[in-house]
């Protein structure tokens, strides 16, 4: 037979590939082998490229001069701040887009995923339009389309103001941005301020007292009305009584623009207003299966208990609702952080735009450029999933 | 409550009688939908009034006071001063075909009619001689490549002269296909018993998914051919091709593990007890069930990556959105965002929702089919 | 289940009237479910409701907590009429305890929570005391030791006692029992009826619909038959067993006692 005539050297192998453990062993070392051969192949391919074109690898370039401007930013930057401070100011401005769309995002999502759910056949009609014309069009063509809607039916500065495009006749829209109002705070401000901080202490102070006097007498006390009055009761009074201590900086017409006042630019908005339209109908419907997911028979016992229909609510679906409803919703705020990346598409100088875009364009550093801005997403990703996974384990139902 | 006089009636001879006047007809069905309490009744006049802002002018701009015919925007505003979508008809053709040859236009028509018995004979079950043909579709991916792209006796036609529908159609179709075999072998190995193999998946699979498409279209433009050999350079589609790929057979991955989970262990130590190889339990027991229970996570993906095709015109590929901003840039219709982003809606509406209803559909289908 | 009787000492009709269901009617849109339903409870009946499924049994005992609505008749209960008066459906509600056939307990709660939810807010007791009463109920039905685990780390009879007894913990003077057996394993339902079996020598007031009946003869004061949304007899157990009047009670016996 064949296989007797084998030499020695052969047959282990041959018996190490029918050991089911040995077998793991090689494929495994093969697997990492391959992958290093390849990682190899490409590495060197790119080193050899970059010297025949004469480039490096360094980070140096970061520290140079950015030379360009950017019409929005939250620290200070001019266009003689290096690369990284550019790389700084479109990470703020990435982050304030995904922190402005989410919150946007969530609160519309969940009115429209209850209105869904609503008795009421025409609202019920008109939001499940709404999800699904907006579900079903591309991300990149709501931010375009709004976009484009801002920039040509608003109004030039100067039409804004004689046509009427005025709230009150201090904020003003037009196609160079939303100017509102700054409030600049006098020094008694600061009243106001430590007032609402002590609001909220006093309202975590009063649900922990709640929380005990109902489990000493069962006395049941009135904790959202109160925290309400106290978080913005009290900071009003406060406001009210130390004689109103702000100064409002108006916008106002000068040549072909607005003075003063505080501007949210027309990109922003496009962004934010697009993304969170975009993610809200995806919430939406993660809220109606999270509500959905709540068997009737809860319900049903719950009443049977004689709870009232807000305390079921309460007690009953809505932390039960929410455990199905949150995981999925993390994953919409990163796709939305995600999509932010979109923003280079309206001239929002978000990240990508900023260091993957025109710094990288400048610098011809596509590697060096390209790493930073994959690592940051990366590092969002990486954060919101060790959220998720720690979320998940603290409220997963407990069975056998 | 009303009391009716009761007729006697012996013991178990009452007959079914129909319900009072007070709770059915039409006037009952109104009050309980649209007036049964105070939220109820608020929330139909808000609608009434949200219909009352939005639906008349909405109708006005887009048809009444609409223009199909005309040469420029000039002209159109003298017509009317709604929608005008004289700009669609004259580049109606340009969206889907891009600058694609016109006489050679019969290759791209003839891939796309070819698509549907592909796509109905995988999706079907009940299409005639269906093993058979799956040869078929096997072959489709090579037929069709051969027919847009030309040579071996065709006339070549250049990636560059590629666009819009064609070219929404060409990335999603290959990014699609080309990942579901690299998203199962992702998915194996992510669930492997081998802790390398374990990694390496999850590493892929985790990093694809958590960076933006459009970093990876960035990518893909600007610094993949430093990865290849001195001298070989791809072409800017088939760079995006491979990236849409990578990142489509990521979200595949995760469908079918999905899929590969949600299938009872019975099935594997049945398998297993039947002496079968890991590739052929795989290939013979597993993956049929478990592709079969992934189709609407596959059909969902697969609208994902269809939408996400629009993104490429950020790196200068021109799909249907790009072709169309084209227009824009012209001087005769300059000015026409709207008509322009609108009529690419609808196209992405009208593809994108008859996909996830029929996805809705599969997973109605297979949730009975649990049941019985 | 033994066969052997039991002490029927605590088990004292009185003359107190707790429920009375008058020419009771309910449709399900175009479907009469109910048919002129007349029933008087008095406190202290153990009446077992049997009937095909379909029959409208388990509709006309959720009629009596107005989990369902009755479009037409009259429903009492302790004296107060159930219309669509939301106070008057409370009040009910927490005299009438109810058990479902598959539990219906709170997942996300652990079982002494499951107990202690409704003391809490709707009879705002003390969280102690209702912790205290909520254990007294779980030794009662015997599972005390498992107040700290979740319901879904119980089985089917534990998970069905736990519902008993946070149905207990509200102190109701009626409980009402919507196939409690039905959905538990065989060697679980003994379990099950043993607790409702003490409840019953403690002079429970209680509707049980359900098929044991064993239960039946042993704990009922009563047994009604219902097919097609009416009831077609009602009598003694023993009698109801052993001479049934109508020709489909007789049919229904015996299909479901010669199996």
């Amino acid at each position: 037979m064949a296989s007797m005539e084998q030499t020695a050297p052969q047959m282990d192998l041959l018996r190490l590939w029918r050991d089911k453990n040995a077998r793991a062993v090689i494929i495994q070392i093969l697997t990492i082998a391959g992958l290093f051969f390849f990682t190899f192949w490409i590495v060197s391919n790119a080193v050899t490229n970059l010297e025949t074109i004469g480039k490096g690898y360094s980070f140096d370039f970061l520290f140079e001069p950015a030379g360009y401007d950017i019409n929005q930013y939250l620290i200070e930057y001019t266009n003689r701040s290096s690369h990284l401070t550019a790389a700084v100011v479109g990470l703020l401005n990435t982050l304030l887009v995904a922190v402005t769309g989410i919150i946007l995002a969530t609160v519309v999502g969940f009115i429209l995923g209850v209105l869904r759910l609503s008795k009421n056949l025409l609202m019920g009609k008109i939001v499940y339009t709404y999800i699904e014309v907006v579900r079903n069009v591309p991300v990149l063509l709501w931010i375009l389309l709004v976009h484009g809607m801002l920039i040509s039916s608003l109004p030039s500065p100067k039409a804004s103001v004689s046509d009427g495009w005025d709230f009150l006749g201090v904020s003003f829209l037009s196609n160079r941005g939303f100017y509102l109002p700054q409030p600049n705070p006098e020094p008694a401000f600061w009243a106001t301020v430590i007032a609402f901080f002590l609001g909220i202490a006093g309202a975590v102070v009063f649900r922990r007292h709640a929380r005990k006097v109902q489990d000493a007498t069962g006395k049941i006390l009135p904790v959202f009305w109160v925290s309400v009055a106290a978080i913005l009761g009290l900071p009003i009074l406060v406001f009210l009584v130390t004689g109103l201590p702000i100064v409002w900086s108006f916008p106002e017409l000068k040549g072909f623009n607005f003075v003063g006042g505080f501007a949210i630019k027309p990109e922003f908005m496009a962004l934010t207003l697009a993304l969170s339209l975009y993610t809200s109908s995806f919430i939406a419907e993660n809220v109606r299966g999270g509500i959905l997911a709540v068997s009737h028979g809860q319900t049903e016992a719950a009443h049977a208990l004689g709870i009232s229909n807000s305390r079921t609510l309460q007690l009953v679906v809505i932390p039960q609702a929410l455990r199905v409803i949150i995981p999925p919703l993390t994953s919409q705020y990163l796709n939305l952080t995600k999509n932010s990346s979109l923003a280079i598409a309206v001239g929002y100088m978000d990240i990508v735009a900023t260091i993957g875009g025109i710094s990288l364009n400048q610098t011809g550093r596509e590697m060096e450029c390209m790493t930073i801005v994959l690592l940051v997403y990366l590092c969002f990703s990486l954060l919101i999933s060790a959220f998720m996974n720690w979320y998940n384990k603290r409220i997963k139902l407990i069975e056998r | 409550m009303t009391d009716v006089t009761e007729q006697n009636y012996p013991p178990g001879k009452h007959p079914s009688l129909p319900p009072p006047r007070n709770m059915t007809g039409w006037h009952v069905w109104i009050w309980k939908n649209f007036f049964g309490s105070i939220t109820n009744t608020v929330l139909t006049f808000l609608s009434i009034f949200l219909i009352w802002q939005i639906v008349p002018g909405a109708l006005d701009f887009l048809v009444f006071d609409s223009v199909v015919n005309a040469g420029s925007r000039a002209e159109c505003r003298e017509i009317a001063d709604g929608a005008c979508w004289a700009v669609i008809v004259e580049r109606f053709e340009q969206s889907i075909f891009a600058f694609y040859p016109e006489e050679e236009r019969w290759r791209v028509i003839l891939a796309f009619i070819l698509l549907f018995p592909t796509v109905g004979i995988l999706l079907f079950d009940g299409f005639p001689a269906r093993a058979k043909l799956m040869k078929f579709t096997i072959a489709y991916p090579f037929i069709a490549g051969w027919l847009i792209v030309g040579g071996w006796g065709l006339e070549p036609v250049s990636t560059d002269k590629f666009g819009g529908v064609m070219l929404t159609l060409i990335i999603g179709v290959t990014g699609i296909t080309l990942s579901l075999p690299i998203g199962i072998l992702l998915a194996l190995g992510r669930i492997s018993k081998l802790p390398a193999m374990r990694i390496v998946c999850v590493a892929f699979i985790e990093f694809i998914r958590g960076v933006p498409l459009i970093t990876l279209l960035f990518v893909a433009s600007t610094m993949l051919n430093y990865f290849l050999p001195p001298g070989v350079q791809f072409d800017l589609l088939l760079r995006v091709l491979i990236m849409v790929t990578l990142f489509a057979s990521a979200y595949m991955a995760e469908v079918i593990r999905g899929g590969l989970q949600a299938i009872p262990k019975g099935q594997y130590e049945a398998a297993d007890a039947m002496g079968l190889k890991y590739w052929q339990s795989m290939r013979l027991i597993i993956l049929p069930q478990a592709l079969k229970i992934s189709i609407p996570g596959i059909v969902n993906t697969f609208i994902g990556l269809y939408k996400d095709t629009t993104l490429v015109i950020i790196i200068g590929l021109l799909d249907v959105l790009g072709i169309m901003k084209t227009a824009l840039a012209d001087p005769k219709w300059n000015g026409l965002p709207e008509e322009v982003y609108i009529y690419t809606a609808i196209f992405f509406f009208v593809s994108c929702f008859a996909m996830s209803r029929y996805s809705l559909y599969l997973e109605k289908k297979l949730h009975t089919g649990h049941k019985r | 289940m033994s066969e052997a009787a039991i002490d029927t000492s605590g088990m004292k009709v009185t003359d107190e009237v707790v429920i009375e269901i008058q020419h009771m009617h309910k449709w399900y849109g175009e479907f009469h479910v109910l048919k002129n339903v007349n029933l008087t409870v008095n406190r202290g009946e153990r009446i077992v409701i049997c009937g095909p499924s379909g029959s409208g049994k388990s509709t006309m005992i959720r009629c009596i907590n107005r989990l369902e609505e009755h479009q037409q008749g009259h429903i009492l209960v302790d004296g107060i009429e159930l219309t669509n008066d939301l106070k008057n459906i409370d009040a009910i509600r927490r005299e009438v305890g109810m058990v479902f056939q598959h539990f219906n307990l709170f997942p996300h709660l652990t079982v002494l929570e499951n107990c202690t939810l409704a003391p809490i807010w709707v009879r705002q007791t003390p969280k102690k005391d209702a912790e205290e009463q909520a254990m007294h109920f779980l030794s009662k039905v015997k599972i005390p030791d498992q107040a700290h685990k979740y319901p879904g780390q119980l089985s089917g009879g534990q998970q069905q006692r736990v519902a008993i007894a946070r149905s207990l913990c509200m102190n109701p003077r009626i409980m009402l029992f919507d196939e409690p057996t039905s959905a538990l394993d065989p060697e679980m339902i003994s379990e099950v009826l043993d607790t409702m079996i003490e409840l019953a020598q403690e002079g429970m007031t209680m509707l049980c619909v359900t098929h044991e009946m064993g239960f039946a003869r042993k704990v009922a004061n009563r047994v009604i038959f219902m097919d097609g949304g009416e009831i077609i007899e009602q009598n003694e157990p023993e009698e109801f067993f052993t001479n049934p009047q109508s020709e489909r009670t007789k049919l229904f016996l015996s299909q479901i006692l010669n199996h």
